[in-house]
């Protein structure tokens, strides 16, 4: 880019074309490498992985309008930049997800009912990340989770658990914000402290177009991805719909980061097919052509077209497609299943120790409790 | 200005006298000494030393991977202590000044206060938060306040506010200790001055304490409003009148059981505290002892507090600040003739 210049265009990393040929552009070379670690085995699983959490998706919503869930942060569209970004992660690494990365959660190991018995309203947070392959907790207030990530990945420099040489134990950290997330300050921060401290981290930006009703260039008027050169950083901009891109350029900063060379930011161009949450009404603000124009570059059709042209067998996407509809049947029904806790839960955890206040407090919550059912005995 | 040593001590090698700021200093040393995982960092900690001096020496001894200058972000600085908690670390944080550490709200009230109870006490947040606070030095705008009440309206915070070196000493340990997230307030003014650190005594959060015995009436303080409970106290001694003062230390747990004790002892009680006094600290202490010590009382829970408005410019201060007078002249109210 020209100095002075408004020319702020920046290469987007594809290696698979929207019609399912793979066929790797100028940018995306140097992750060809990457891509080729990739065995057979691999494209179905990204296959199964994207299939499988869009059906769910597609239950989730469909509990959340039968009044089982309070609400529903769908995923549809994003499913490559999730699916590729996760697989790129080794078990020793620590994720920090926004609020929509229910994929990536379920590719780390969580049960995707934790994130409805939150969403079903009887659970603040939901679950350990510990027990659940580093999968740390959503964060809905926005990018806050960028400077918790940063600050994780500090602490394993400071434990010396990255940068030794070996990269099965090396540990690095991922985070996943967007592109409204991007203008709050919290972002910047993270990318000042993970640059000036050279954290071993990979902020990976999903700009789908649309904070709620904002479009994308509200929030900047620069590519994202040329923000990180800014902050002093690698940067790329990828085809979020490219599972293989979206997997590729991860692989590669996750590596660097692992091996000591710093941070990087990772902007994937993807979609909101769906609404905000299900409390959102997109036709409000958003044209039906872009909308159309998106679908055409559906991640999954674009997948699918790759794997038969390799002659994938046909009871494998038969059997995806069971796969699928047995996760979300599933899924539904243990989400019914599951019943609020007691009440004076509340009460619990606030404090690691008892606090005198809480205590008394509790106390006469009970007692109060108590007086009505001793008055209908 | 009065210091306390009026509390009984064991004699013991570890007694010294030294200013506020020293035994700060003193606590953070000793306890990266005792332990790897506390870290120290902020704006201007390493090097400088802290713009008050209170981490002088630290990354000269530790080394700069414990003690460490940041940029300049609180919120950073805040959402990175989260991370390092996270990842098993004991960051003591400092926050240069009281209006310094609102960039950091959200962070402290989203994350550090919340995260053990949305984890089910899984993920602790063993953070401390230093904060110089409130005024009395001269200070210009934005580096006077008092700003306690937002922290003790937040649950799952621990908040402490020490008024002599022996307590900044003990409760800055035990806040390192702590496994809650713990904001430490130091009173600005009270920074130099000296008393009497003995580094063996511990001092657990949530307990108040009766600093000077008394019995027509109970002044409650903390943090920058004990040397001026205790200056009244002495003045309204050479005229008659036999007043108590408790210093509460801890804020947040608020030690209900000796602060009713001591209110009961004397019946009637004048609340000091240099915040505002609208919806503060002062107004949950007068409600907490109006509903819980009403039949003891002789007259209604009175507080000399800040007024509510901006904390004044430097060469204003005084006419916010409470003062011996004004609580003398409280003391005078409450229903003597009764």
């Amino acid at each position: 880019m020209a100095a002075n210049s408004n020319d702020f265009s920046v290469p987007t990393v594809q290696l698979l074309a929207p019609d399912g040929t793979f066929a790797p552009n100028e940018a995306a070379e140097e992750f060809v490498p990457y891509f080729e670690r990739l065995t057979d085995a691999d494209h179905e699983r990204f296959y199964r992985e994207m299939v499988v959490i869009r059906r769910f998706d597609r239950e989730a919503a469909n509990l959340q309008r039968q009044g089982q869930l309070a609400l529903w942060v769908p995923s549809h569209g994003q499913e490559a930049a999730q699916v590729g970004s996760a697989f790129a992660t080794r078990p020793q690494d620590h994720i920090f997800p926004s609020y929509r990365e229910h994929v990536v959660g379920k590719m780390r190991g969580l049960d995707v009912v934790d994130v409805l018995r939150m969403l079903k309203g009887l659970t603040l947070g939901g679950w350990v990340p510990e027990e659940n392959g580093n999968f740390h907790l959503y964060t809905l207030v926005l990018a806050s989770q960028t400077l918790h990530a940063t600050g994780y990945a500090m602490g394993m420099q400071f434990d010396g658990a990255t940068a030794t040489g070996d990269p099965e134990r090396d540990e690095a950290v991922i985070v996943y914000f967007g592109d409204g997330a991007s203008s709050q300050g919290d972002a910047s921060e993270a990318l000042v402290f993970a640059a000036s401290y050279q954290t071993p981290q990979v902020f990976f930006l999903q700009n789908n177009g649309w904070a709620i009703s904002v479009p994308a260039s509200r929030q900047s008027r620069t590519p994202f991805a040329l923000r990180g050169h800014g902050f002093g950083m690698r940067s790329n901009r990828i085809d979020g719909n490219d599972v293989f891109a979206s997997y590729a350029v991860t692989a590669k900063h996750l590596d660097d980061a692992r091996a000591g060379r710093g941070p990087a930011l990772i902007e994937a161009m993807t979609y909101r097919v769906g609404a905000h949450t299900t409390a959102d009404d997109p036709t409000k603000y958003r044209l039906d052509a872009d909308l159309a124009d998106w679908v055409a570059k559906d991640p999954i059709v674009r997948l699918k077209a790759y794997l038969e042209n390799r002659g994938v067998a046909q009871s494998f996407l038969d059997d995806v497609e069971q796969e699928a509809a047995d996760f979300a049947s599933d899924a539904r029904k243990r989400a019914l299943e599951v019943v609020a806790p007691d009440q004076d839960v509340i009460f619990d955890n606030v404090y690691a120790e008892a606090n005198a206040t809480l205590v008394e407090e509790r106390a006469w919550f009970e007692a109060y409790e108590a007086s009505f059912e001793e008055a209908q005995s | 200005m009065t210091m306390i040593q009026d509390r009984p001590m064991a004699a013991s090698a570890n007694r010294e006298t030294m200013t506020m700021a020293t035994a700060v200093n003193r606590a953070l040393g000793d306890a990266m000494a005792d332990d790897d995982t506390v870290l120290v960092f902020g704006e201007d900690v390493g090097a400088l030393g802290g713009v008050f001096r209170v981490t002088d020496g630290l990354t000269a001894r530790f080394g700069e991977r414990r003690c460490f200058d940041t940029p300049l972000a609180e919120a950073g600085i805040m959402g990175m202590a989260v991370g390092m908690a996270m990842n098993g670390m004991r960051p003591v944080v400092e926050m240069q000044f009281d209006a310094f550490a609102y960039p950091a709200f959200e962070q402290v009230v989203s994350h550090v206060a919340k995260m053990g109870n949305r984890t089910r006490g899984r993920v602790r947040m063993p953070i401390v938060i230093r904060i110089p606070y409130g005024g009395g030095i001269g200070g210009v705008e934005h580096h006077c306040d008092s700003s306690e009440s937002y922290y003790v309206h937040t649950p799952g915070l621990l908040v402490v506010a020490p008024a002599t070196p022996q307590d900044a000493y003990s409760l800055l340990r035990s806040a390192i200790r702590s496994p809650d997230p713990v904001v430490f307030l130091e009173p600005k003014k009270l920074y130099w001055a000296k008393g009497e650190v003995d580094t063996s005594l511990e001092v657990p959060i949530g307990a108040a304490h009766v600093i000077r015995a008394g019995t027509d009436a109970t002044l409650i303080a903390y943090g920058t409003s004990v040397p001026i409970a205790l200056a009244a106290a002495d003045a309204a001694e050479e005229e008659g009148r036999s007043l108590q003062v408790v210093d509460l230390r801890s804020l947040t747990p608020y030690d209900d059981a000796t602060v009713d004790a001591a209110v009961r002892s004397t019946g009637r009680a004048v609340v000091i505290a240099e915040a505002p006094g609208f919806a503060s600290v002062s107004s949950e202490i007068a409600a907490r002892v109006s509903e819980r010590c009403f039949s003891w009382l002789e007259a209604p829970v009175r507080r000399v507090t800040g007024f509510d408005i901006p904390f004044a410019p430097p060469k204003l201060e005084r006419y916010y600040l409470p003062d011996v007078d004004r609580v003398l002249d409280a003391v005078d109210t409450l229903n003597w003739d009764a």
